[in-house]
């Protein structure tokens, strides 16, 4: 089980659908970008398997390197995104996205 | 005390049937220990994975989202990549899960856990995600992907060797966009003066 491709991305795509449902059904934002953490991770784990099974030299380092390059980006992603939500929040005095509608007509 | 044992029991009943599966897999189908230990920590990433998205209280949310890294991590050990595991959980379980849950108790109010956790479109969302799974699912087992082997471990020489040679230019570029955002959240996050406090 362990020595196939087909496990690890299958492992993936379920956490990465679990993580898309989690952006589109959560009304708080910091469940949001948690879902969003958890769809990175998802991906990350696809890289990391296609670098283990690649064929040519060096897959497993290169496919480590950019999964930690994924990682990289995803920190400041949490970074800026839970900094525009606080920005929000001292606003409007609530996480639920569903109430950010000033700009609707 | 007495009030959480419901609760108590039924996590002991999930570790239970977890570790059961795994002794079967060892026993009665003669698998080795890593397909056991893949099993194991696949099912607790999924299973954190799943609670993470559906549990109400959001602080639980968020400690559950370290469950699911943390499993990450052991799945990355197991892969043969040891210092990417070493790095998750530096980064995610370190740094990002504690960011996230201190942006959650500066915004929590008292109400949040006990109103409405999911949007109207929930069951649409949960049907979209159910056929990206199968359909990830289908295309993956559907493809053939060739004489494909598994690698041999990554050690922390050759990894350190590709990404300081030949990768070192993405590396500085990475480095100078976490400094952006580093300040870009310093910035949206400070409290203008005069502003709404």
């Amino acid at each position: 089980m362990s020595d196939s491709l087909d496990t690890y991305l299958i492992l993936s795509g379920i956490l990465f659908a679990i993580g898309s449902f989690g952006f589109l059904a959560r009304r708080n934002a910091i469940s949001m970008l948690m879902s969003i953490e958890l769809m990175l991770n998802a991906v990350n784990l696809a890289i990391v398997a296609f670098g283990l099974f690649g064929r040519y030299p060096d897959a497993t380092a290169q496919g480590a390197v950019f999964a930690l390059m994924v990682m990289t980006v995803a920190a400041a992603e949490a970074t800026v995104g839970l900094a525009i939500v606080i920005a929000i929040y001292r606003n409007k005095k609530t996480p639920l996205v569903d109430e950010y509608d000033s700009m609707r007509q | 005390m007495l009030a959480k044992l419901p609760q108590i029991i039924f996590a002991l009943l999930v570790m239970g049937a977890v570790l059961g599966i795994a002794v079967v897999m060892l026993i009665a189908l003669g698998q080795d220990w890593e397909d056991a230990l893949l099993w194991i920590l696949a099912a607790v990433m999924i299973g954190s994975g799943l609670l993470v998205v559906t549990m109400r209280d959001i602080i639980r949310c968020g400690l559950a989202m370290i469950v699911c890294f943390s499993a990450l991590a052991g799945i990355y050990v197991l892969m043969g990549v040891p210092l990417l595991g070493a790095a998750q959980v530096i980064v995610y379980i370190g740094a990002i899960s504690v960011l996230i849950l201190f942006a959650i108790m500066l915004t929590q109010t008292k109400d949040a856990p006990t109103r409405l956790v999911f949007q109207t479109q929930a069951g649409p969302a949960a049907v979209a995600a159910v056929v990206v799974a199968i359909v990830i699912a289908l295309a993956v087992s559907a493809t053939d992907w060739g004489e494909v082997a598994r690698n041999a471990r990554l050690g922390t020489a050759l990894m350190s060797r590709i990404l300081f040679q030949q990768f070192i230019f993405p590396f500085e570029i990475v480095s100078v966009m976490l400094l952006a955002a580093v300040i870009g959240g310093v910035f949206l996050a400070k409290r203008e003066p005069g502003g709404p406090s």
